[in-house]
């Protein structure tokens, strides 16, 4: 094989890793965008939706379609509801005041891990794969299964946009994030919505893991990696702005992607947030975004 | 003398008598000697946060920056502990003056993010270069070179001898920065940086001197940690050593001088005794991270300042 077929197995495969990095980033920005706060635990809600991927589907013994589709709808469930109980529990009571949040989701993140830890154990598990089904691209087979995972990514983030654009709660949504104290003086009842939103993020979240998790294995310390890269992406596309996450989880992911193949994931991860770097250097707020922190 | 002069001389003293009179038993000795350093390594952290009111969540950086600058100077440059403590400081000063420059660009959560991700990237950088580092796996410094005036500092006497002047010598140099006009001037910012700017001072250098005083003590911490326990390994530059430091200083009370040892000894006790019961002994880090931040936000020499003594620097 030539550069040429190199390359475009690499753009695969860094397809799949941004479709499924723009939906983690997209939770996180979400819940930054409309709440205010950065939630640091984020990472353990997908480390949350991949193991109880693994846990659902095994319910489901011999029939792994079965399994995954009941993973889908039931494991970002669990995963948002946990997400909601958590801000009614905690951070409802700090006023989501940013610094206090922070350090109270750090709490959360090794809450969460260390309970995966006592309960999952320290093994990454593998979860059977719906479909198996190889796509010949003349030069090397491709698992179709990664196309429907960058196929569900975009539905999915389409119809967070539409919902954002088009519906009622969406209009509650923006009008909270535009200015929270005046929404509230119109009947908006923003500590339900917050508690919406911060469940929604992590759901969104747990649904990348589990369309992640048949291609990469369960391990409770999963979520580091994907949450460093979610800051990556959310500061390059500024933090709130929805288009500029996507974009920018487009191109983080295809990178590190293309560099993970060719030379290490280490060294891709060192040089995305080295990127990071000039983009704070040139535009303090990110690329696309205007929002200040 | 005045009376914060004879709380934290009180203080050292206490850990002094503590050695002479031998109440320590060889592990509580050892885990006194950890404690120290790690406590040094609070106070740098302090310096920024509770005087500065920076909230960084990256300074395993700086901690690693000195740990690896002494040990990887031992290990393959054949340096006496002098020469290696030296190149740890500037090596620690430079680093804390460059993440300080790119970091202090952004302000609030920003600041918390992207000093979270620079430490992330020190760690990857000390796993990529596994060849010098020898990564996760880490590097034992053999107790030849561990030797300082031609004292033994693996010896525990010795090594808590040495730990407690460092954390002294961080603790009166945090002290005079408490009560010095420069201190004055942080305590200002973090109350009201606006404020601060509008009486004419240049807020944005005392940030980034903030910023390198706490590198640099880390930086050291760091150090004297490698060398007084002989290991250097890439778990000291991950996450949790960033949070550590938070949360000793939160639980100790931030911006009290010694709100570190505090914290850090509770901490240490505490996860010392969860490690025995769990593996997942970090749960505890977590639940007393919401107990803090939930109910006590002012930590315990905080809140004691805030009820009682007033005058605690």
């Amino acid at each position: 094989m030539d550069l040429g077929p190199y390359l475009l197995f690499a753009s695969l495969e860094g397809l799949v890793h941004a479709a499924v990095l723009s939906l983690i980033a997209l939770g996180l920005s979400l819940v930054f965008g409309v709440m205010r706060i950065v939630n640091v635990a984020h990472g353990e809600f997908f480390m949350l939706g991949a193991i109880l991927a693994w846990w659902i589907s095994s319910f489901a013994l011999g029939n792994a379609a079965l399994g995954f589709l009941l993973a889908l709808l039931i494991a970002p469930l669990i995963a948002g509801v946990i997400a909601m109980f958590s801000d009614w529990l905690i951070l409802k009571h700090l006023k989501y005041d940013p610094e206090a949040t922070i350090i109270a989701t750090i709490g959360i993140l090794y809450i969460i891990q260390q309970a995966a830890l006592m309960t999952f154990g320290p093994d990454a598990r593998p979860v059977e794969q719906p479909f198996n089904i190889r796509l010949d691209l003349y030069w090397f087979g491709f698992s179709a299964y990664k196309f429907f995972v960058i196929f569900a990514s975009i539905i999915l983030l389409l119809s967070v946009w539409l919902v954002m654009a088009k519906t009622k709660f969406g209009l509650l949504l923006r009008a909270t994030q535009l200015d929270s104290e005046t929404a509230q003086a119109f009947g908006i009842p923003i500590s339900t919505v917050y508690s919406l939103v911060f469940g929604a993020g992590a759901a969104i979240a747990a649904v990348g893991a589990v369309l992640i998790v048949p291609i990469q294995q369960a391990h409770y310390l999963m979520g580091g990696e994907p949450l460093l890269l979610a800051f990556i992406v959310v500061i390059i596309g500024g933090l709130g702005s929805l288009r500029g996450t996507v974009a920018a989880a487009v191109l983080i992911g295809m990178s590190d992607g293309i560099i993970s193949v060719f030379f290490s994931p280490t060294l891709a991860k060192i040089l995305a947030t080295l990127l990071v770097v000039f983009v704070l250097l040139i535009r303090p707020n990110g690329l696309f975004g205007t929002a200040k922190a | 003398m005045r009376k914060d002069l004879i709380l934290h001389l009180g203080a050292l003293a206490i850990l002094l008598f503590l050695e002479l009179f031998g109440v320590f038993s060889d592990y509580h000795q050892g885990n006194f000697a950890r404690i120290l350093v790690l406590a040094a390594y609070g106070i740098g952290y302090n310096v920024l946060f509770g005087y500065t009111g920076l909230l960084s969540l990256g300074h395993a950086l700086f901690f690693s920056a000195g740990l690896y600058a002494s040990g990887l100077s031992i290990y393959h440059l054949d340096y006496n502990v002098g020469q290696s403590l030296i190149l740890a400081i500037c090596f620690s000063a430079f680093f804390s003056l460059l993440i300080g420059y790119l970091a202090l660009r952004t302000v609030g959560v920003s600041f918390m993010i992207v000093t979270l991700m620079f430490s992330q990237v020190g760690y990857l950088c000390i796993l990529y270069f596994g060849g010098i580092t020898r990564g996760d796996e880490g590097i034992v410094i053999q107790q030849s070179s561990r030797v300082f005036l031609s004292l033994d500092l693996s010896d525990p006497t010795i090594r808590y001898y040495s730990a407690l002047i460092i954390f002294s010598l961080c603790l009166i140099f945090n002290l005079w920065i408490a009560k010095s006009s420069f201190g004055r001037v942080l305590i200002a910012i973090r109350e009201n940086s606006d404020r601060a700017l509008m009486l004419g001072y240049n807020v944005h250098l005392y940030k980034l001197l903030a910023v390198i005083i706490s590198g640099t003590i880390s930086g050291l911490a760091g150090a004297c940690y490698g060398i007084l326990f002989g290991y250097v390994g890439a778990s000291f530059a991950a996450v949790p050593y960033s949070i550590f430091p938070l949360l000793w200083v939160l639980i100790g009370g931030a911006g009290t001088v010694l709100g570190p040892l505090v914290g850090a000894i509770f901490m240490f006790y505490l996860i010392d005794y969860a490690s025995d019961i769990t593996d997942a002994y970090m749960i505890i880090v977590g639940i007393t991270l919401l107990i803090v931040t939930l109910y006590a936000r002012r930590g315990l020499l905080g809140e004691l300042r805030y009820r009682y003594f007033k005058w605690i620097p």
